[in-house]
């Protein structure tokens, strides 16, 4: 049962880390793409932590705290210093 | 555990199988939702689903595969560092989406923010003489 678990999820996150990527690449403004980004980490932790519980190890454990912990530095210090270069607003 | 649980070991496995695959499902609706969602805000919110509900499945899912109960503290600090961090870049990011106008107005149903930046505007402007009144 494990290793279906483990082929579905796979082809889950796969598809999310995909759609995520795609808004990455073609978000139409700064703000997107630090939040597709923000998705792309979550994605990654979640990957992390499906491979621990299946493969009952505990080695990633540490670096899925410290996503949850450090992990918000990033957006917010884009989002702190983001500007508005857009001529009509709502074009997003 | 007991000797005699295969049976519960059945039905533990079972039971986070379900909370991974759950908790994927999460993430691949926070993806399609930013993939088709309208602007930031709409956005933002999809965006939600995995970090705060997807890990908690997730984490939960280890702690029921290890068998073991001192991983849980280590699982429920992971988790509510997760929910102390998460609302700060979501505050953050939505004020600056907020502020470049990275919104669609006709979708919103209430704006509160808007009595509280003219207000802001207003007093800044009363100080300033001249001032412009932008509140940034």
């Amino acid at each position: 049962m494990m290793q279906t678990v483990l082929v579905l999820t796979a082809v889950i996150f796969s598809l999310a880390a995909g759609g995520a990527i795609i808004r990455i690449a073609r978000g139409p403004s700064l703000l997107d793409r630090v939040l597709a980004a923000d998705v792309l980490l979550a994605i990654l932790g979640g990957a992390l932590c499906v491979d621990m519980a299946v493969n009952r190890h505990l080695n990633n454990l540490m670096l899925v705290v410290a996503i949850s912990i450090i992990g918000f530095i990033g957006s917010v210090t884009v989002a702190r210093f983001v500007a508005d270069r857009r001529e009509q607003p709502n074009e997003s | 555990m007991s000797p005699d649980a295969t049976g519960l070991d059945f039905w533990i496995d079972l039971v986070s199988a379900a909370f991974m695959v759950v908790g994927a499902i999460l993430s691949l609706g926070a993806a399609i939702g930013l993939l088709r969602f309208p602007d930031l805000l709409s956005r933002m919110h999809a965006a939600t689903k995995p970090q705060v509900l997807g890990l908690f499945l997730l984490l939960a899912a280890i702690g029921l595969q290890m068998r073991s109960w001192w991983v849980w503290p280590v699982l429920v600090v992971a988790w509510i560092f997760q929910l102390l961090t998460v609302p700060v870049s979501a505050h953050m990011v939505g004020r600056a989406g907020y502020r470049t106008k990275h919104l669609h107005r006709e979708l919103l149903t209430a704006d509160e923010l808007e009595a509280v930046v003219q207000k802001a505007a207003a007093k800044t402007a009363r100080e300033d003489g001249s001032g412009d009144g932008q509140v940034r």
